[in-house]
């Protein structure tokens, strides 16, 4: 890199795929968008639970297996998985600076978002159609 | 090379410091920044929770029962009110980002109110979700 002029590569090629080009706010706009999504999203989560409190079985069962339910439950899902996908992404990329281990993390990242976020929509799913 | 020199060290006093535990005084409105990190974090291991709560409703009465019991707990029962303020806590200060990001309360009364408000706000949200959970009941 200290010897551009001597080196046989280009200046451009020097800089190419070190950072985002256009693509680099997509993350951060996912952020707000989940965010603004959220904010009912979660005032609907708290105030289902809520009333699941107390209930049974059967009772809990049939009340969340509703439609209403059903679909904000996982809207809520959806949205909170790719929310905490970007926001835990972004604290790895802040405190772990070992190149090798940040790749690992940021996959198993991917991977507990992906196993958690699956799971919830199946059992919701489990649930509904039962 | 000594005007160099004295060029690069005003530049580096000009540059703004990053924010770092190091370099700055403990204040509220950071202290707010580092719990909405922290609670950010605690949330995405608390999807564990609700997963598991809900792959056991979808597992029939027995599964039900035994993670019912769990949660009903003194343990299980702090950990879900330390999981209910850390959603209000993050909700809140996410908030206080998006009134940010619409340029309002970036002046240094508003930023203290926000970071106020975050905290107070957290902790009666959460104890009036609780009161009203017991008292459905």
């Amino acid at each position: 890199m200290a010897n551009h002029q001597k080196s046989l590569k280009t200046a451009t090629s020097h800089v190419q795929f070190l950072g985002s080009a256009r693509s680099g706010t997509r993350a951060a706009w996912a952020m707000h968008v989940t965010s603004a999504m959220l904010i009912p999203l979660s005032i609907a989560f708290v105030f289902i639970l809520v009333t699941l409190v107390h209930k049974d079985y059967a009772l809990a069962h049939a009340e969340l297996g509703g439609a209403c339910p059903t679909i904000l439950f996982l809207l809520f899902v959806s949205a909170s998985i790719y929310h905490m996908k970007i926001g835990m992404q972004s604290v790895i990329d802040d405190y772990i600076h070992d190149t090798h281990l940040k790749s690992w993390a940021l996959v198993a990242n991917l991977f507990f978002c992906a196993a958690v976020g699956l799971a919830s929509v199946y059992a919701l799913l489990k649930i509904s159609f039962a | 090379m000594a005007e160099i020199d004295t060029h690069t060290q005003t530049l580096a006093a000009r540059r703004p410091l990053s924010p770092h535990l190091l370099i700055y005084r403990p204040m509220l409105t950071m202290t707010m920044s580092i719990a909405h990190r922290i609670t950010g974090i605690a949330l995405y291991a608390g999807t564990l929770l609700l997963a598991w709560y809900l792959i056991a409703l979808a597992s029939g009465r027995a599964q039900f029962e035994v993670a019912s019991a769990v949660f009903g707990s003194v343990p299980g029962l702090i950990v879900l009110f330390g999981f209910t303020w850390a959603l209000f806590h993050h909700f809140l200060g996410g908030l206080r980002h998006l009134i940010w990001d619409h340029g309002h309360g970036l002046d240094d009364p508003g930023r203290e109110f926000l970071a106020k408000a975050t905290l107070t706000g957290g902790i009666a949200l959460t104890v009036l979700v609780w009161l009203v959970a017991f008292l459905v009941g």
